[in-house]
């Protein structure tokens, strides 16, 4: 039997590199390594994979930066005529909607971007959406996604995953983080997953939407 | 202008090489409620009045953000108004995703006039029945440009268009040169005053009118009442009394420098 002929050249890479959310009671902290690569190769040690799409709403994705670029161009013009229409800012889970949405239309030549989108949600408290390449979603209280994604996501249900109320002895609900644990979490995970991953290292973005502002950090990380 | 046998159809010229239906068009901009504006090196100013229906309704929308440095105000059918907003903010939108600029306002008042003359030569079309007034900031400083229904296009240091806006014009025509190196603020209270012109009579209040902004480092912005509410009080302080219980009052003298009246 014949095999099948396969392409030569792919429409994908992968650039590599790690991104993490956190929801609080009142914040949500959005972080993501700065380091863009291809293949072995670092192309850039300096590249935001975080995108502001509304004042309350900020993406951050790992995966084919060239795809990340094209989806947050779609986001942000989607957002103007939403905008336009109905003279106010896209709420957090409206835009998670939205880009759902726009993943899925893309189901048959999809965007190569694994998303995590953050913010406050209409209420002022912080929400965080996770999705897959195609537009699978789900809204949770924390999610990473990118190459380190494995490393750190034990790490993130170890600390902030509600134990299950069958256990015995009964276990109270995991206590909410205030904003500076969390970020100080973010920082921790990250220094982990750069150990191992060689795509996560460079630089760390970490973003704090809260309801009076937006806040930007950035923490050196190792660079090997 | 009289009806006439050649003025049936918009692809119709008559003898003397007239379009009426383009003309009729023109007629229906200056039916609708007075819209103005002003430029200088820096700022451009919309203003517009709030003509409603009646006590019960609300009054129509007659200026639109159309981009951060591009807005405008509309007088005629609102409803082609509103249709043709969506058109310039689709532009903005898809010639900001291309290029990542913003879309020079010249060159959106000419694909918004080309798109205004293709309806003066199609027989299933009509004239849009709205004339705009487009304020856009660019790299070569701030424009005002006027779009007619016949597909033509001015560019203008001030102007006013809609019902009354000929005593607008006279007061503008009279203080025009001076609006270059104008400020800001002497801007809008220019704008208030050339409002004030077209209501002949009436009160000037925030409520009556709507005022708009856009200037270098300022994108484009509908003022809010209160702001404006103040303007025109302090504005009406040094021309005369504040008549708050007693009727109308009546504007005599333009010049900061009149003297108050006596109640």
């Amino acid at each position: 039997m014949a095999s099948k002929q396969h392409a030569n050249w792919s429409p994908y890479d992968n650039n590599g590199g790690t991104c993490v959310a956190i929801a609080g009671a009142d914040y949500c902290v959005i972080a993501a390594d700065t380091r863009m690569s291809s293949g072995y190769n670092i192309l850039t040690r300096d590249y935001s994979k975080i995108c502001k799409l509304a004042d309350k709403c900020l993406l951050a994705s790992s995966g084919f930066q060239a795809d990340v670029r094209a989806l947050q161009k779609v986001l942000t013009a989607r957002h103007l005529i939403y905008q336009h229409q109905h003279n106010k800012q896209m709420s957090c889970p409206a835009m998670g909607q939205l880009l759902s949405n726009t993943l899925y239309y893309k189901r048959f030549f999809p965007y190569y971007a694994f998303n995590v989108l953050g913010g406050l949600d209409e209420k002022g408290q912080g929400c965080v959406f996770t999705y897959d390449a195609v537009g699978s979603y789900e809204r949770v209280v924390y999610s990473t996604q990118g190459s380190g994604s494995t490393l750190i996501m034990p790490v993130l249900d170890n600390k902030l995953k509600a134990p299950s109320p069958l256990i015995l002895p009964a276990k109270d609900a995991v206590t909410p983080l205030i904003e500076s644990e969390a970020v100080d979490l973010v920082k921790d995970v990250f220094a982990s997953a750069v150990e191992r991953d060689i795509y996560t290292g460079d630089r760390l973005e970490i973003v704090v939407v809260k309801p009076d502002g937006i806040r930007r950090e950035f923490i050196e990380l190792r660079k090997d | 202008m009289f009806r006439n046998q050649y003025d049936t159809d918009v692809t119709t010229w008559s003898p003397a090489g007239r379009l009426f239906q383009v003309e009729y068009a023109m007629e229906a901009v200056k039916q609708g409620s007075a819209a103005i504006g002003l430029r200088s090196k820096t700022h451009v100013v919309l203003a517009s009045v709030n003509k409603a229906n009646s006590e019960l309704s609300s009054h129509q929308k007659k200026i639109f953000k159309v981009d951060d440095h591009i807005g405008v105000a509309i007088a005629g059918l609102t409803a082609d108004g509103r249709v043709l907003s969506r058109y310039l903010r689709s532009e903005c939108i898809n010639y900001s995703f291309t290029y990542e600029s913003p879309l020079p306002v010249g060159r959106l008042v000419v694909q918004l006039a080309d798109k205004a003359q293709v309806c003066t030569q199609r027989s299933w079309k009509r004239p849009y029945g709205v004339g705009l007034l487009v304020a856009g900031l660019d790299e070569s400083g701030a424009h005002l440009y006027y779009n007619c229904p016949s597909g033509n296009y001015f560019e203008y240091q001030a102007f006013a268009i809609g019902s009354r806006s000929q005593a607008a014009k006279t007061y503008l025509e009279r203080k025009f040169k001076t609006f270059m190196s104008s400020s800001r603020e002497d801007l809008i209270k220019d704008a208030l005053f050339a409002i004030k012109e077209t209501l002949q009579g009436e009160k000037l209040t925030s409520s009556i009118c709507t005022i708009a902004v856009l200037g270098v480092g300022e994108p484009f912005h509908i003022m809010d009442q209160k702001s404006i509410q103040e303007l025109i009080e302090s504005s009406e302080v040094k021309e005369d009394e504040p008549v708050a219980d007693q009727g109308t009052a009546m504007q005599e003298d333009q010049s900061p420098e009149a003297a108050p009246m006596d109640i």
